[in-house]
């Protein structure tokens, strides 16, 4: 079983062991073992459905596990629910705020919950407002606010209560590129100054940006667990996108990309793109004058950063996807794979175009 | 814990009346629509019901006093049926405040609700001509009647809020609750011009032994009593008992539904 010293030692952070919860026949979150040291970061990297928010909902108090055990601040989430309540702050995916009040009031109303006096929440609103950029709108209703607006006054509400350990539970999804580095950069002071926090993302930039250990969830399960540096030895750097003109020419490309690659190119036959992930010093022009010596017609290429559809088959062998029903993995001539499935993936990332 | 379930309780309340303050609309149900009510009686149908005694404006202030405190049970409803669909909930759950403060918290902003419908309704009435004629003792335990009966009222609308999927199943259950318990009973007519069916249910039905026991407490007209069951000739002591078992039981259920509805 799972050894009980490890729930003591660690009292401004986070541990699990066996951790689970099981919704009638499905394992939402199987397995779970942390241990995140006080004032670090941790993020939880998977898609939706991956078991994020259900490790987060098991680590607030808002729901119950199945089965293992869990401390926060060193203190076990089910015993010490209402204690562990004090210490700890969430932002949950959907925005918590209460649109028909002000932001001051909203936040004066958590403070008076947090068994703050009126002045004190008043004050630390103010502060939180104003760390936060959202001073100005202050008195505006908060259904009048931008998405990004809203984000930051949830981060406020749950920072009130100057949390030992703070939950975000896809901090940025929707928020625009300017709002996501302010609100990265107000993370990096709160853990500067020991708050330790756990974010989930579907953002493989993110998790690599912000957390100090990166857990990837898929239907569940932990699927690998390092610090960045680990997970990116793992999966490799950037992403190259070529796209061609004929399915013929998908081989041909390959051939051509696994010289600069330091993994197999996965085939698309649907885009007529391969994708190969590449090593640092690879310049794009080296890969266009060998595509061109091969008599290959590339039409596009494009040099990314790798997203968690790459991660997720770089550590799967791309034998298991996320939507399990869409996958069509086969064997092209050179070996590489054919992955139609990847046709369905978002990328997003920074694109250089050539 | 260093903060009392009062003043959590309070703070919840607060959300509750800046959401009034913020779409005064909310509370026409509870001021604008008995008032109307008072009116259409008194002034439309009354002049058709015939009741022995002061006459059919004394008659009616008891009945419509009832029949909006028991419609009233839709507002906190839909409030937290509202809650529990969005997020919020998951906001306050995760703060170290009691689960019993979000209830009460819920309920004293719905009581003022209450409290303000009595305030309309004996105004308006009293403009119309409606008057006691009791001592003040039992006038006063004719308020604290009304009151004893919002609470339940409102104890059973937290109830039924949790228990729906949504805020837009609050309207029609509560209305195909709330109507027909309300109109098969002495509230407008007299039980005694009812087909005798109706008659029955009428007379078993608790909204008419708790308006008979208002009636009774202000020492307005009440209609005979046609079908002899024990409440009915007991109004005021049944109508007490009727209330405090509705409280006990709308607190214990509300509870007990929350916390089910809470726990995952």
């Amino acid at each position: 079983m799972h050894e009980e010293s490890v729930h003591h030692t660690n009292s401004g952070g986070v541990t699990t062991a066996g951790l689970g919860k099981r919704f009638g026949d499905l394992w939402a979150l199987r397995d779970l073992d942390l241990n995140v040291a006080a004032g670090t970061v941790l993020g939880l990297l998977g898609h939706n459905g991956a078991g994020k928010t259900t490790a987060i909902r098991i680590l607030t108090t808002l729901c119950q596990p199945t089965e293992g055990s869990a401390t926060v601040a060193g203190l076990d989430v089910v015993g010490k629910a209402s204690q562990v309540r004090e210490r700890i702050g969430v932002a949950s995916q959907q925005a918590t705020v209460d649109g028909l009040m002000t932001a001051r009031l909203n936040l004066q109303i958590i403070g008076r919950l947090r068994g703050m006096s009126r002045a004190t929440a008043r004050q630390r609103g103010d502060q939180l407002l104003e760390q936060l950029d959202l001073t100005e709108f202050a008195g505006a209703l908060v259904k009048t606010y931008s998405g990004g607006m809203r984000r930051r006054l949830d981060l406020a509400a749950s920072l009130m209560g100057h949390p030992e350990v703070l939950f975000l539970d896809e901090p940025t999804t929707g928020l625009d590129p300017r709002s996501r580095g302010d609100l990265w950069q107000m993370l990096t002071e709160l853990v500067r100054n020991g708050t330790t926090v756990i974010l989930t993302t579907q953002y493989l930039e993110e998790a690599d940006r912000m957390a100090d250990d990166i857990v990837v969830l898929d239907h569940g399960r932990t699927v690998a667990h390092g610090t960045p540096t680990d997970l990116k030895a793992r999966i490799g750097d950037d992403r190259l996108d070529v796209k061609v003109t004929t399915v013929d020419e998908l081989a041909g490309a390959a051939r051509s990309l696994s010289a600069f690659s330091d993994g197999e190119p996965t085939l698309d036959a649907d885009l007529l793109t391969v994708t190969a992930p590449i090593r640092a010093d690879v310049r794009v022009i080296d890969v266009v004058r060998a595509l061109d010596e091969a008599g290959i017609d590339a039409v596009d290429i494009s040099r990314r950063q790798a997203t968690l559809d790459d991660v997720f088959l770089a550590l799967t062998d791309g034998s298991r996807r996320v939507d399990d029903d869409t996958t069509t993995t086969t064997t092209a001539e050179s070996g590489a794979l054919v992955d139609s499935a990847a046709s369905t993936t978002g990328r997003t990332s920074r694109t250089r175009e050539v | 814990m260093a903060t009392s379930l009062l003043t959590e309780s309070v703070a919840y309340a607060r959300r509750n009346l800046e959401h009034i303050r913020q779409v005064p609309e909310k509370l026409t149900n509870v001021t604008v629509q008995p008032l109307m009510f008072v009116l259409l009686f008194a002034y439309v149908f009354g002049g058709a019901i015939k009741v022995g005694g002061a006459g059919y404006k004394e008659y009616l202030i008891g009945g419509i006093l009832i029949q909006t405190l028991g419609f009233a049970m839709m507002g906190p409803a839909m409030s937290i049926a509202t809650d529990l669909q969005e997020g919020v909930i998951d906001r306050f759950r995760s703060l170290p405040v009691r689960r019993s403060a979000y209830l009460l918290g819920h309920f004293l902003a719905e009581m003022m609700g209450s409290i303000l419908t009595i305030i309309v309704l004996l105004t308006t009435g009293f403009i119309v001509g409606w008057r006691t004629h009791a001592s003040a003792l039992h006038v006063i335990e004719a308020l604290l009647l009304l009151l004893a009966f919002a609470t339940a009222m409102i104890w059973l609308g937290l109830w039924l809020g949790i228990l729906v999927r949504s805020p837009d199943a609050v309207m029609g259950i509560g209305f195909v609750i709330i109507f027909p318990i309300t109109f098969i009973s002495n509230a407008f007519v007299p039980i005694e011009s009812m087909p005798s069916v109706l008659q029955w249910a009428a007379s078993v039905n608790p909204v008419s032994v708790l308006i008979a026991a208002v009636r009774t407490l202000f020492g307005n007209p009440v209609s005979p009593v046609t079908k002899h069951v024990w409440p009915m000739d007991h109004p005021v002591a049944s109508a007490w008992l009727y209330t405090i078992a509705l409280i006990a039981l709308g607190w214990v259920i509300t509870q007990r539904r929350y916390r089910a509805r809470t726990t995952d």
